[in-house]
C-alpha cells in the first residue's frame, strides 16, 4: 500500500512575501491530486514542502504516517519521485545512467536492470534509447526519459512540477496519455502541479485550486464546475471553458 | 590515496628545486654565487669575479642581471647571493640613504671608508677595496642639442630644461643620487621624463626621441655616439667608485674566495674599463672573452683558461639561426627551467584556486570581494610584485615561484566559481530533488560540467605565468628570462630574441597541449557531439 500525503497548517514566507497561508490538504494513498493555480499562488512550494527543498516555516508535512523531518531529507528523496518542468537530465550521462540514478543512489541489485524495466515502461525502447545522450532526444523524449527517471527505483509517492508545461500539445496529450496508465501500474500517490486545468481534469482523482498561498477549493473536477465555491474558481473554469470552445469555432 | 602520493611527490620536487638554490648554512666546499645588476658593466665585473674564482678552483654559481640595486643588494643582505659588484655612491645614498658634508664628498678614500664601516655595522656586508676606476653618472646630450642651448654644465642644463626631453633609467628616475637630487640642487625640470631601460636610451637620444640621458662615465657607447657629458659643478654627485660586496658569512666560510676576489683590488682604471665596455657593449662581444682576455692581461688567469670565442657577427636570419643553434644545449635548459617554474606555480595554483572557487560557490557573499583582491593582485606589474617578494623571501626561485602562483589564482579561481556556479541549474536542481549528497552533486554533476570553463581558466593562468615568468630572471630564478635580462642590458637585440622567441613559442604550445586537456575533461556529451556529424532531433 503506498504512503498518504498531508499537509497541517502549513505556513511558509519568502522574506515579507507569504507563500503558504496555513494550507492544509490531504492525498489519499495510491491517489492522485492536482495543485491548480496561477504563478505565485504557492502550489509549487507546497509541492517542495513534501520533499524538504522547502522546508516550512511551522506546520506539519506528513508522507505515510511520519512527518518528513523524522528522517534526512536525502533518504526521504530517494524514496519519492520528482519531475520537473524542464527534465533536468544531466546532460553528461546517457539516458541508461540518468534513469539508474535513484536505483543506484538506493543501492539497489540491479540499477540497470531497473533502468531498463522504467524505460520500457514510459514508452522508450531501450535498444534505441538507452544510450543516447539528452541533447539527443526530443524535448517530449526528453520528459519521458525524467518520467522514467522518477519512477526507476518504483517509489510510493510521485511529485510532479508542471511535467509537460513546456511540451507541444500533441506530445503533451501522449505523455499525459501515457503517464496515466502507468500511475495506475504501479499505485503510487501522486501530487501534481500544474497551470492547466484540463490536464489536471484528465491526471487527478481530485483537483485543490489555489490562490495566494491560501487553498480556494478542493473537490473533484465535477464538483468544481458544478460548485465553483468562489468567484476566482468560477473565473478559472471560465477561461479554461473559452479555450476549448474557441477551438470548436 | 592517490592524491596523498602527489602530494608528498611534489614536496619532493618542491624541496629539492628549493635546495638546489643555494643553501645557505651547509657545505663547506659550496658554490660562490656571484651576481650582478643589469647592465653591461656589472655583467662584465661579475664575469671576471667568476672566472677568476674558477681558475682559483673554486665552483661558481653565476646570477647575472639582478633587477637592480634593491633587488641585488636585498640578495645579498638575505644572503641569497655572496657577491656582487656596487659603487660606493650608490651604496651611500641609495642604500644608506645618508649624505656626507661636501668636504667628505670630494674625496673617495673617505667616502669609501664611511661606506665601509656602515655597511659592516649595519648590514654585515663587507666592501672589498676598489677596482681601480669610477664609474660616475654622465649626464649626456648630443653635441648639435649642447651646441643648440650652450649647454657645458649640469647648470646649463638646468637654465634649458624646460624645453628638453629626459629618458632616465628608472632607477635614476627615483634614486636620491639621482634625478630626485638633481631637481632639487639644480632645480633640474625637464619638460617630460622618460622611464628607458639602459639598453634603449643610446638610440633613443641618437635618434632624438629624448634629449638628455644618463649615461656612466665608463660606458663604451659615450664615444661612439659622440655625446657631451655636462659638468658636474656643484658636485652634486659624490664619488662612485667600483667595488666588490661579499657578505660576511662569505669571509668566514669561504676566506680563500674573498681573498681571491680581493686580487681585481686597484687592477682596473677608467680607460682600461671603458675599453673593455666598448668591446661589449659597442664590439658585441661575448662577455665571457672579454672578461678572460683582461684577466689573462693583468696575469690573474693562465692562458689554459681562455674562453672560446663566440661565433662570427653573421647578421640576417641565417646568422640568427645560427645563433640560436650555437647556444641550443643552454637554451634547452633554460626552457626546461622556465617549465618547470610554469609548472610547479601552475600546479600550486590550481591545488588552492580551485578549493577557493569552490568554497566561494558555497559561500556567494565572499565570492566576489575574494575574487576581486586575487584582480587586484592581477593588476600588480609582474617585476612590481617580483620585487615586493625579496624582503620576504630573497631572490631566486622561492619568490618567482610565489609571484607566478599569486598569478595564476585570478583565473582559475573565477573559472572555478563561475563554471560550478553557471552549472546547468535543471540538472543540479533534478539531482538535489532525486536524493544526492552535496558532495555527489559535485563529484557527478557541477564539477563535469564546470570542467570546460575551468580549464579555460588554468589556460589563460599558464599562458599570463609563461609571460610573466620571463621576468622572473630580474630576481634570479632562471628560465628564458635570462637572456632577456642579460640581452636588455647589454643592448643585444639578437640575445634578447633568444629568449623572447621560444618564451613565446613555449606559450603557443603550453596553451595547446592545455587545450588537448580540455577537450579530454569536457563532459561526455560535449566529446560526443564533437565527434558525431548528425544534428540531435527535435
Amino acid at each position: 500500500m503506498p504512503p498518504p500525503l498531508a499537509a497541517r497548517n502549513v505556513l511558509h514566507r519568502f522574506g515579507s512575501v507569504i507563500a503558504l497561508d496555513d494550507v492544509s490538504i490531504d492525498v489519499p494513498a495510491g491517489r492522485s491530486v492536482a495543485l491548480v493555480g496561477e504563478s505565485g499562488s504557492g502550489k509549487t512550494t507546497l509541492l517542495r514542502c513534501f520533499n524538504r527543498l522547502v522546508e516550512p516555516q511551522s506546520g506539519e508535512i506528513i508522507v505515510g504516517d511520519k512527518d518528513v523531518r523524522t528522517q534526512p531529507a536525502v533518504l526521504l528523496r530517494r524514496g519519492i519521485g520528482y519531475v520537473q518542468q524542464h527534465g533536468g537530465l544531466l546532460p553528461h550521462w546517457r539516458v541508461l545512467r540518468n534513469v539508474a540514478l535513484v536505483p543506484m543512489l538506493q543501492e539497489m541489485p540491479d540499477p540497470t536492470e531497473a533502468a531498463l524495466h522504467a524505460l520500457e515502461l514510459v514508452g522508450l525502447p531501450p535498444s534505441s534509447f538507452a544510450h543516447r545522450f539528452p541533447h539527443e532526444l526530443s524535448g517530449g523524449q526528453r520528459q519521458r526519459v525524467a518520467l522514467a527517471r522518477s519512477i526507476a527505483a518504483q517509489p510510493g509517492v510521485i511529485l510532479l512540477d508542471e511535467p509537460f508545461g513546456a511540451l507541444d500539445a500533441i506530445s503533451r496529450a501522449d505523455l499525459q496519455e501515457s503517464f496515466d496508465a502507468m500511475r495506475r501500474d504501479l499505485m503510487a500517490t501522486t501530487l501534481l502541479v500544474t497551470h492547466d486545468l484540463a490536464e489536471a481534469g484528465r491526471l487527478a482523482d481530485e483537483v485543490i485550486v489555489m490562490r495566494a498561498g491560501r487553498v480556494e477549493q478542493k473537490g473533484t473536477m465535477r464538483a468544481l464546475i458544478t460548485a465553483p465555491a468562489t468567484e476566482y474558481v468560477a473565473r478559472l473554469i471560465e477561461r479554461a471553458r473559452a479555450g476549448l470552445e474557441a477551438l470548436s469555432l | 590515496m592517490k592524491r596523498a602520493r602527489v602530494l608528498v611527490l611534489l614536496n619532493l620536487v618542491v624541496a629539492a628545486t628549493l635546495s638546489a638554490q643555494s643553501d645557505p648554512t651547509r657545505e663547506e666546499n659550496r658554490s660562490v654565487v656571484v651576481a650582478s645588476k643589469p647592465f653591461g658593466e656589472s655583467y662584465l665585473l661579475c664575469e671576471m669575479f667568476a672566472q677568476l674564482l674558477e681558475s682559483r678552483g673554486l665552483a661558481v654559481e653565476r646570477r647575472p642581471g639582478l633587477g637592480a640595486t634593491e633587488i641585488a643588494f636585498g640578495a645579498l643582505r638575505t644572503g641569497a647571493i655572496d657577491a656582487y659588484p656596487e659603487y660606493t655612491g650608490t651604496g651611500l645614498i641609495a642604500i644608506l640613504h645618508d649624505s656626507l658634508p661636501d668636504s667628505v664628498m670630494a674625496d673617495p678614500r673617505a667616502v669609501f671608508g664611511h661606506v665601509a664601516k656602515r655597511f659592516a655595522e649595519q648590514f654585515q656586508v663587507r666592501w672589498l677595496p676598489p677596482l681601480g676606476f669610477q664609474n660616475t653618472y654622465a649626464i649626456a646630450v648630443t653635441r648639435a642639442t649642447a651646441g643648440k642651448y650652450h649647454l657645458r654644465t649640469l647648470s646649463d642644463l638646468a637654465r634649458e630644461s624646460s624645453h628638453l626631453t629626459a629618458g632616465f633609467t628608472a632607477d635614476f628616475i627615483g634614486r636620491s643620487d639621482g634625478l630626485v637630487g638633481l631637481s632639487r640642487v639644480y632645480g633640474l625640470r625637464p619638460r617630460a621624463v622618460r622611464p628607458l631601460a639602459p639598453a634603449v636610451k643610446y638610440q633613443a637620444l641618437a635618434s632624438g626621441a629624448v634629449d638628455v640621458i644618463d649615461g656612466y662615465s665608463t660606458d663604451g657607447l659615450l664615444a661612439r655616439y659622440d655625446l657631451v657629458t655636462l659638468v658636474d659643478d656643484r658636485h652634486f654627485f659624490p664619488p662612485y667608485e667600483a667595488a666588490a660586496l661579499v657578505t660576511e658569512r662569505l669571509q668566514s666560510q669561504m676566506p680563500a674566495a674573498v681573498a681571491t676576489l680581493t686580487l681585481l683590488s686597484g687592477r682596473l682604471d677608467e680607460i682600461t674599463m671603458r675599453r673593455l665596455n666598448r668591446r661589449v657593449e659597442v664590439d658585441r662581444e661575448d662577455v665571457r672573452v672579454v672578461a678572460a682576455d683582461e684577466l689573462k692581461v693583468l696575469g690573474l688567469v693562465g692562458g689554459a683558461q681562455a674562453v672560446r670565442a663566440a661565433a662570427g657577427q653573421r647578421s640576417g636570419v641565417a646568422g640568427f639561426a645560427r645563433y640560436l643553434w650555437d647556444r641550443r644545449v643552454n637554451l634547452a635548459w633554460l626552457t626546461l627551467r622556465h617549465l618547470l617554474l610554469v609548472g610547479l606555480a601552475l600546479l600550486a595554483a590550481v591545488i588552492v584556486a580551485v578549493p577557493l572557487g569552490l568554497f566561494l560557490e558555497r559561500t556567494r557573499r565572499l565570492a566576489e570581494p575574494t575574487i576581486g583582491v586575487l584582480g587586484v593582485l592581477q593588476t600588480i606589474p609582474s617585476i612590481a610584485l617580483l620585487a615586493f617578494m625579496i624582503p620576504l623571501l630573497g631572490v631566486g626561485v622561492t619568490p618567482a615561484l610565489v609571484a607566478l602562483w599569486l598569478y595564476a589564482l585570478y583565473p582559475i579561481a573565477r573559472g572555478t566559481y563561475t563554471g560550478v556556479r553557471d552549472a546547468d541549474p535543471d540538472a543540479v536542481s533534478a539531482a538535489e530533488a532525486l536524493g544526492t549528497t552535496p558532495v555527489q552533486r559535485l563529484l557527478w554533476v557541477r564539477l563535469p560540467l564546470a570542467a570546460p570553463v575551468i580549464m579555460a581558466g588554468v589556460r589563460t593562468a599558464a599562458v599570463i605565468t609563461v609571460g610573466a615568468a620571463t621576468l622572473a630572471a630580474f630576481i634570479g630564478a632562471g628560465g628564458l628570462g635570462e637572456p632577456i635580462v642579460a640581452g636588455l642590458a647589454l643592448a643585444d637585440t639578437r640575445m634578447i630574441l633568444s629568449g623572447a622567441l621560444p618564451a613565446a613559442a613555449l606559450a603557443l604550445a603550453v596553451d595547446g597541449v592545455l587545450a588537448l586537456v580540455e577537450r579530454m575533461v569536457a563532459p561526455a556529451h560535449r566529446r560526443h557531439r564533437d565527434s558525431v556529424q548528425e544534428r540531435p532531433t527535435g
